[in-house]
């Protein structure tokens, strides 16, 4: 069971790689929504047997972060119509290294970490860090505000991740609200993101700058 | 079962609100629910109702001695709500009123909250259900800092979802069996994993120090608190920021028994003091009377962290302080938006002589400075006295003087500007006032009424509000 979890997280690992090196919007976006779909899959792998609430909390995570998310963020694209190149402020070789470089510090933290026995061979605590890394970088590094939207993606499935250590204990209620608020939380942000593009005329963050002292 | 009507009832309400078909009359959802919302909060003061030990909402001691402030808060702002909807009869109000009222629910609901995952969820609920109040008015700079909102609150909100879930781990990795509840942590205590512990404070206090708005998670805030309706500032500066208080409080007690008080209480006083200091020296260059109001409550969270991480009498005093915090806020945020519907601008450049365009208005704010910097007879006075006083006995010296450095600061800052825009003449160019604009008892009485309060709290701080603050105390660091 754990090889197959594992085989897992590296994916979503590997695509957190692939996300910080690419520089086109729709492939940022597409790459969201697999990661999104692979976390899915997650509960399926780790319980032993199989209960009604495992496939309920993978199907909604899938449709939730590989469907309905990505459709729109998609809509907003397109609707913005805006130029799809991503206008890194981080640029993408650097941003590959300091990824590639948050790995491999993730994997040293996780090893030093006091887990469980049944935690020890797991990748999920490397994988939870490696991936809240990235999406912060991602946050941090692109203008765009969709760009930043698919960020604050990655960096919430690194937390996701880390729930999953915890799916036995945390009863699926309190699961099932987490999710509800984080897909509010992003539909949310999906719609000011599309109110910023008619106010502004644009959609790059730093012309956001009418605030300030 | 009374305590769930308090979650219950607001939700119900923006339910009836947002199904309701009539724009000029769905304003009065808001003072009739707050009404409702008060009269059960302080009939739960007066007769605290039992709270099982597992239970995973409660009118708890702690919520017992803070909730009843916002409900206050609410209910003036509710009554304020009335005249300034119809003021923007030009923009549809239906979802406004739903927010409010939801948000008030989720207020009440991340107030009670006795469980980890419960807390996380209702406090969320309440960051996004004040994203339809932070644009409601829909120019490009209200959306500029709804955007700066999301981004730096859906981090906040990211990290305590990350730290709750550290915390969690904590408590499995020690052999507890799942319980998420604040009890039964604080129960497993030393049982928990002491570096997951640590880890999970640092994550929680950031995130939910970002909703507080402690520096220097604090950027969202002067444009939010800037662009925001005036009984949105309120609420965010004096219900929002509570909550998030009573989550880092709840947290803490944990920390505390997992034996890691010491750090707990360090991180705390390194933040407040910092928050003070930050919002001291913007106060003294700020040029924007609302923005002036965020740079206050920042200040004002530094305070209240300050007086938690001094603990004991501090932390009583810090209770003491959440109270005068929503009144006097509320007042000022209310004032700040009738001056500014008066003056047609809100920073030196466009408005003075605010003491002839709205006199009342004016004289009202300020008085509501003057509480806001702690002059006596006002409420903040005593609760900073307090904090004083426990500083100089408990932490050390330089603590103190730090406290009372970042005060004197603040107090220019605060009086150089409020005296700016009230003195003087009225710029003759000035933008002609909007005719519909009348200081009228209605949007008088709300602010005033706030600070009458705030001065009563002050001269007479009632014997129930003194047993509620002791008994929260009890109940966050009790005594093996």
């Amino acid at each position: 069971m754990n090889q197959g979890l594992n085989l897992l997280v590296g994916l979503a690992m590997g695509l957190n790689l692939v996300a910080l090196g690419t520089g086109r919007l729709p492939s940022l976006i597409r790459l969201a929504a697999w990661q999104g779909v692979v976390l899915g899959l997650m509960p399926l792998v780790i319980e032993a047997e199989w209960r009604v609430m495992t496939f309920v909390v993978a199907t909604a995570t899938v449709v939730m972060k590989g469907l309905v998310i990505p459709a729109l963020l998609r809509r907003a694209m397109r609707t913005a119509n805006i130029d799809r190149d991503l206008d890194p402020l981080i640029g993408y070789l650097p941003s590959l290294l300091l990824g590639a470089a948050g790995m491999i510090g993730a994997v040293a933290v996780a090893q030093r970490m006091p887990l469980l026995p049944e935690h020890h061979e797991s990748l999920l605590v490397a994988g939870a860090l490696a991936s809240v890394f990235s999406g912060l970088l991602l946050l941090l590094g692109r203008a765009k505000a969709i760009s930043q939207v698919c960020g604050y993606l990655i960096l919430e499935n690194g937390i996701y991740l880390f729930g999953l250590l915890l799916i036995h204990s945390t009863p699926l209620l309190v699961e099932g609200g987490i999710l509800l608020d984080l897909t509010v939380a992003v539909f949310v942000i999906g719609i000011i993101v599309d109110r910023i593009q008619r106010a502004f005329d644009t959609l790059d963050t730093r012309k956001l700058t009418v605030l300030r002292e | 079962m009374s305590e769930l009507l308090l979650i219950l009832g607001p939700l119900g309400a923006a339910i009836g609100a947002a199904c309701w078909p009539d724009e000029r009359t769905r304003p009065w959802f808001l003072p009739v629910t707050g009404l409702v919302h008060a009269l059960i909060a302080f009939g739960l003061l007066l007769w605290p109702p039992a709270t099982p030990f597992h239970a995973w909402l409660g009118y708890d001691p702690l919520a017992r001695a803070v909730l009843p402030a916002v409900s206050l808060l609410f209910l003036a702002c509710a009554a304020y709500g009335v005249p300034y909807l119809r003021l923007r009869a030009e923009r549809p109000n239906r979802l406004f009123v739903a927010s409010f009222l939801a948000g008030l629910g989720l207020l009440s609901a991340a107030h009670m909250a006795r469980h980890l995952g419960v807390l996380w969820i209702a406090a969320e609920a309440v960051t996004l259900a004040c994203v339809p109040l932070l644009h409601f008015n829909n120019t490009p700079r209200a959306f500029e800092a709804t955007w700066k909102y999301l981004l730096v609150g859906g981090t906040g909100i990211a990290l305590s979802l990350l730290g709750s879930f550290c915390l969690g781990y904590a408590s499995l990795h020690g052999g507890g069996a799942g319980d998420l509840t604040f009890t039964a942590l604080m129960a497993q205590g030393p049982g928990l994993s002491r570096p997951w512990v640590l880890i999970a404070w640092v994550l929680l206090v950031v995130g939910y120090g970002t909703k507080m708005g402690l520096a220097p998670m604090h950027t969202w805030k002067p444009d939010a608190y800037g662009e925001a309706p005036g009984i949105v500032g309120a609420m965010l500066a004096g219900g929002v920021t509570t909550v998030a208080f009573t989550a880092v409080l709840r947290v803490r007690a944990v920390v505390q028994a997992a034996g890691a008080g010491v750090v707990a209480d360090r991180t705390l006083l390194a933040m407040g003091l910092f928050s003070m200091l930050l919002a001291a020296l913007f106060l003294l260059s700020t040029r924007d009377f609302k923005r002036m109001l965020a740079y206050s409550s920042v200040e004002h969270m530094g305070i209240l962290s300050l007086g938690a991480a001094l603990g004991g009498p501090g932390l009583w005093a810090a209770f003491f302080h959440v109270w005068n915090n929503s009144l006097t806020k509320g007042a000022l945020f209310l004032t700040a938006g009738n001056l500014r519907r008066a003056a047609g601008g809100r920073t030196l450049d466009e408005v003075r002589g605010l003491s002839l365009l709205t006199p009342r208005s004016a004289m009202l704010f300020v008085a509501g400075l003057l509480a806001v910097t702690a002059c006596p007879p006002f409420g903040p006075f005593f609760s900073e006295l307090l904090i004083l006083k426990r500083a100089l006995a408990a932490g050390p010296p330089w603590v103190a003087g730090a406290f009372l450095g970042c005060l004197l600061l603040a107090f220019l800052g605060l009086t150089r500007l409020v005296f700016a825009v009230v003195d003087g003449r009225p710029p003759k160019a000035a933008r002609p006032m909007d005719p519909r604009f009348r200081e009228t008892v209605a949007i008088l009485l709300p602010p005033l009424g706030l600070l009458l309060l705030a001065l009563g709290i002050g001269l007479a701080t009632p014997e129930v509000l003194r047993e509620a603050w002791t008994a929260a105390l009890r109940q966050l660091a009790p005594t093996p």
